[in-house]
């Protein structure tokens, strides 16, 4: 069974609306539709602006939909209501700290989910939340401090124990690790690799970092203003990449012992969303772009084994 | 608490204000109990009686009322009154702007505009139309000055609240299970709190002043009941015959809002975080020196760092945050500094220039040789003419180089005149120029863009303009290209590359990232706890990395292209650099640790062209990371 499957989900955003006018329409995610097995780690990475979070905050519920359907663990959401979408799926916050009430101690952060979501009473609240802390590898006497107490991989840690509070099965990870330092970086990811083996999880994990996506994942999303541009096994989406724009990403990564050098574009200008282009939206700047290219968007297509990407010059091999 | 008490009476004119204040509220509060006689008893026979007068001792009114005890009432109630306006108008203030700000969308646009409408009538004529409408009276005065405060704390409270309801802890509770109303309770109102507090202390003297404008006015308390605007306004006709009637009152009025405005500025200051770390005062154009030993002869590289030390003093902490660092380099060189966050980096390169913020920060120990000359020791004339000209920084966010409120040229303009002196026409097509070579397609039309026009890469690419404006000699880059997408990160870096080919620049180049020292650095050091532990040729420290903590370091990264793997983490966090470990500061988390690393001073051992501070290299170097 997949944990989450996606069709055709869009949200259109109104930018510029004011009390009696109304505004233009801004498609921040145009038409997604995706699966999400059961227990895999699905890596999701683009540039900055490109849809990303808005994609995840649709997936919990934060944000409505404009269109399309959601369902998880087989069960169709129709509507937008955090509290019920929060015991199947939860959110691990890109900054650790700014996701921390200051004003509440720890223990009051990690019961919230326990009391609202699962109702569970004092004593039984308590015992679980130990347990929650061993598995996280935090000490119990930190459950009284508040959260400026905290260094970012500790706080990403207790973060990641309020997910585990709401019992949920998938988890989205919207870049858990940017904001550490790299030393604390491989301590939260080991962690995270733990935890998913330990309780059966399943993870959409958004990076900006390649490498770190690469390191992490079974498959790989690659996402270009607002859609799916290419998605495929993390260990061949970057070394035999179909999409031009992800053989950009890929070779745009600093690697030790390559050649310092811009990987060629034709322009790096991204598409204005208040006026999108009407062919594939990374014409502009593709070196493989054809006449073609300018009038038509590409669809999603299958191009190798699980290996899918919306382009109509795919690169070979 | 305790601290916040420290911190309100440094300020002399908040303490003065606090101790005027609680002595009028302790008169005020004691008042009933206290022999005075009734205020409102009237003796034709005693009228005007002068101060100090038998049994009167402030004298008495054109009714021959004790005026001392008109005044201890009257400050009572117009106190009480000032005091219930303020908590009325916060507290129905901020709800509104609490759930304005919550809501935001349409409910918000209709709220704030219907409190723009009220903001637009002037105040006291607004106050006035009220009381009119409802009828003269205290209770009438008093919902009249609450009303037209009201707007104030809308306004300041949907500011606060609408940063909190986009925070992530707001939308981590919702993903709890937890309602509008309960997060409103639990999530906003505590951290609002203190923001209507401050409102609260700085607004309540104005409202006891309203208040006792609209009394004086004869809309507020009604005779005989005193308070102090009607105090005032009785003795208004006696003004000339017997001054002491309207002082007394007057006085009062003056003590209490003086005492309150006083106090309100001392809290909201006392509260400003930024003030504890212990920046009272702004600071200083260039950072303190204090330096005991005699500074080591300048070196004749182009830039090098000798025995650099940079502390910050906080209470009674002292952060060594640089703590004796050695760099160098010469002109077509791109030095590498690698290291986390805390680990000195910033601050080192800041040191450079004096940029560090003093107070707190202060260079206590070594030099900094430029062209031969100690910029330690140099004056401020002298930095500043070197800031920007020979020496310039690219920082991590181009926001805090780029003015938001300037085009883009301009900015440029500026910055080459404030060197030489360059006719207008001249310095613009040295502008456009200097943004083409930074590759910015259209130069000549986007050198009268604002930056809020151009993408984050591009705006780091104008700051990168803006340190070549002078042709400096040296760049020092801080995390240029972190916050930036790799397509765009890619582009940044071979410009760097080029410019320094080009230009023979010398640069410091920052990061955390070893593919980008690997592309860009001839040399790199490697910082841990404010000091160098590896220095070298980055190909050789890439290859064969000598100490534990950068070959530690190197495996916690991923590389494209290694496939789906465990990473090696480092166990522990680094040590805060106001409690650093005798020995060596990597000890607690080295694999390889012996009880003499944790004993005296290590010390950075050269070995051929490179350099590391570890007792046991050779180990460490036969050694596979595992773990
Ligand atoms: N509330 C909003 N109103 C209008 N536009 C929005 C809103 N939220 C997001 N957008 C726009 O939608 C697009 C996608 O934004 P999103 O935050 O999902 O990007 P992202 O991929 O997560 O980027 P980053 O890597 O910077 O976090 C952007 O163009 C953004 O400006
Ligand atoms: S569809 Fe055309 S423009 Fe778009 S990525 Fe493919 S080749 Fe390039
Ligand atoms: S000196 Fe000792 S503790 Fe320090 S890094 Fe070397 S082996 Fe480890
Ligand atoms: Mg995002």
């Amino acid at each position: 069974m997949n944990a989450l499957e996606v069709k055709n989900l869009t949200k259109t955003f109104e930018v510029g609306k004011t009390l009696f006018t109304k505004g233009q329409g801004v498609k921040a995610v145009r038409g997604m539709s995706f699966d999400v097995r059961d227990g895999e780690t699905l890596g999701i990475v683009g540039e900055s602006g490109c849809g990303k979070s808005t994609l995840a905050r649709m997936l919990v519920g934060l944000l409505p939909p404009s269109e399309g359907d959601i369902q998880i663990e087989g069960k169709v959401q129709d509507k937008a209501n955090p509290r019920e979408f929060g015991q199947m799926i939860q959110y691990v916050f890109q900054d650790p700290i700014s996701s921390l009430n200051p004003r509440k101690t720890i223990r009051q952060i990690i019961e919230t989910p326990l009391k609202r979501l699962h109702g569970m009473g004092k004593a039984e609240r308590s015992k679980r939340i130990s347990e929650i802390f061993a598995s996280v590898n935090l000490r119990e006497e930190f459950l009284d401090r508040y959260p400026h107490e905290f260094s970012g991989g500790q706080a990403q840690r207790i973060g990641i124990a309020r997910a585990l509070a709401a019992a949920a099965r998938i988890l989205i990870l919207d870049e858990p690790v940017s904001a550490l330092d790299v030393s604390v970086q491989a301590q939260v990811l080991n962690l995270l690799a733990e935890l998913k083996k330990e309780f059966g999880l399943t993870y959409l994990f958004i990076s900006h970092d390649l490498a770190v996506v690469e390191a992490v994942s079974d498959r790989v999303m690659v996402l270009y203003f607002g859609a799916i541009v290419e998605v495929g096994p993390a260990d061949a989406i970057f070394k035999h990449a179909k999409h031009p724009y992800t053989k950009l990403l890929a070779d745009s990564a600093p690697v030790v012992g390559r050649a310092l050098e811009a990987p060629k574009q034709k322009a790096d200008e991204l598409p204005d969303p208040l006026n999108p282009p009407k062919g594939c939206p990374f014409a502009k700047r593709c070196i493989y772009a054809t006449d073609i290219c300018e009038t038509t968007d590409p669809a999603l297509i299958e191009m190798g084994e699980d290996h899918f990407a919306a382009c109509h010059n795919p690169i070979k091999g | 608490m305790i601290q916040f008490l420290k911190l309100l009476f440094r300020n002399r004119l908040a303490g003065l204000g606090a101790v005027v204040l609680t002595f009028i509220l302790l008169l005020a509060l004691l008042t009933p109990i206290l022999p005075l006689p009734d205020p409102d008893i009237t003796a034709t026979g005693d009228r005007f009686m002068p101060p100090f007068s038998d049994g009167h001792l402030l004298g008495t009114d054109h009714l021959g009322r004790d005026l001392l005890s008109r005044l201890m009432w009257g400050t009572r109630l117009s106190l009480a009154v000032g005091a219930a306006a303020a908590l009325i108008a916060a507290f129905i203030g901020s709800t509104i702007g609490i759930v304005a700000g919550f809501l935001s969308g349409r409910t918000d646009n209709v709220i704030m505009r219907l409190v723009d409408m009220l903001m637009a009538f002037p105040y006291i004529l607004l106050a006035l139309a009220i009381v009119a409408a409802l009828g003269p009276g205290l209770i009438n005065a008093l919902i009249a000055v609450a009303a037209v405060n009201i707007p104030f704390f809308a306004r300041n409270i949907r500011g606060v609240t609408v940063g909190l309801a986009n925070k992530e802890f707001v939308d981590a509770a919702r993903l709890s299970g937890m309602s509008n109303i309960q997060i409103i309770l639990s999530e906003i109102l505590p951290n609002v709190l203190p923001v209507i507090v401050i409102a609260m202390s700085t607004t309540v003297g104005w409202m006891i002043l309203e208040t006792a404008g609209l009394s004086f006015l004869g809309l507020g308390s009604q005779p005989p009941q005193a308070d102090l605007g009607s105090m005032l306004g009785e003795a208004r006709a006696a003004l000339i015959t017997s001054p002491h009637t309207s002082i007394v009152p007057g006085i009062m009025i003056f003590l209490i809002v003086m005492s309150i405005n006083l106090l309100g500025d001392g809290v909201r200051d006392a509260i400003d975080p930024r003030l504890k770390s212990g920046a009272l005062s702004r600071p200083l154009p260039a950072t303190i020196v204090e330096r005991k030993e005699t500074p080591p002869v300048a070196s004749d590289d182009l830039l090098a760092l000798q025995d650099l030390r940079t502390e910050f003093h906080v209470g009674d902490r002292t952060y060594k945050a640089v703590g004796g660092v050695s760099l160098k380099v010469n002109k077509g060189e791109c030095l590498g500094i690698i290291g986390e966050s805390g680990s000195g980096k910033s601050v080192t390169a800041l040191s450079v220039m004096g940029l560090v913020a003093s107070p707190p920060g202060k260079i206590v120990g070594g030099a900094v040789s430029f062209q031969g000359n100690d910029l330690v020791g140099a004056s401020y004339d002298e930095l500043r003419a070197l800031r920007g000209d020979r020496v310039a920084y690219i920082f991590q966010d181009p926001l805090s180089t780029l003015h938001p409120l300037y085009k883009v040229g301009d900015q440029l303009i500026e910055a080459m005149q404030a060197h030489r002196r360059m006719p207008q026409k001249e310095a613009r097509a040295r502008a456009i120029e200097l943004l083409d070579s930074v590759r910015i397609p259209n130069a000549a039309r986007r050198v009268d863009n604002y930056p809020h026009e151009m993408s984050g890469g591009m705006r780091q690419r104008v700051s990168i303009a803006m340190a070549l404006a002078n042709e400096p000699d040296v760049i020092i880059a801080d995390e240029p290209t972190t916050a930036l997408d790799v397509t765009v990160q890619a582009q940044i870096l071979s410009l760097l590359d080029d410019l320094r080919r080009e230009r023979d620049l010398a640069i410091v180049f920052i990061t955390h990232d070893f593919g980008v020292v690997a592309q860009l650095c001839d040399r790199v050091a490697v910082m841990y706890a404010g000091r160098i532990v590896e220095e070298g040729p980055t190909a050789a420290i890439l290859d064969d990395p000598q100490h534990p903590y950068t070959k530690r370091l190197m495996a916690c990264v991923p590389e494209l292209g290694g496939g789906k793997r465990e990473l090696h983490a480092i166990a522990g966090l680094p040590p805060a650099v106001d409690r650093l470990p005798q020995g060596c500061a990597f000890a607690p988390r080295c694999e390889f640790a012996q009880d003499v690393c944790r004993q005296g001073e290590i010390k950075l051992e050269p070995n051929g062209d490179r350099a590391v501070r570890c007792l046991f290299p050779d180990k460490v170097s036969q050694t596979e990371v595992t773990s």
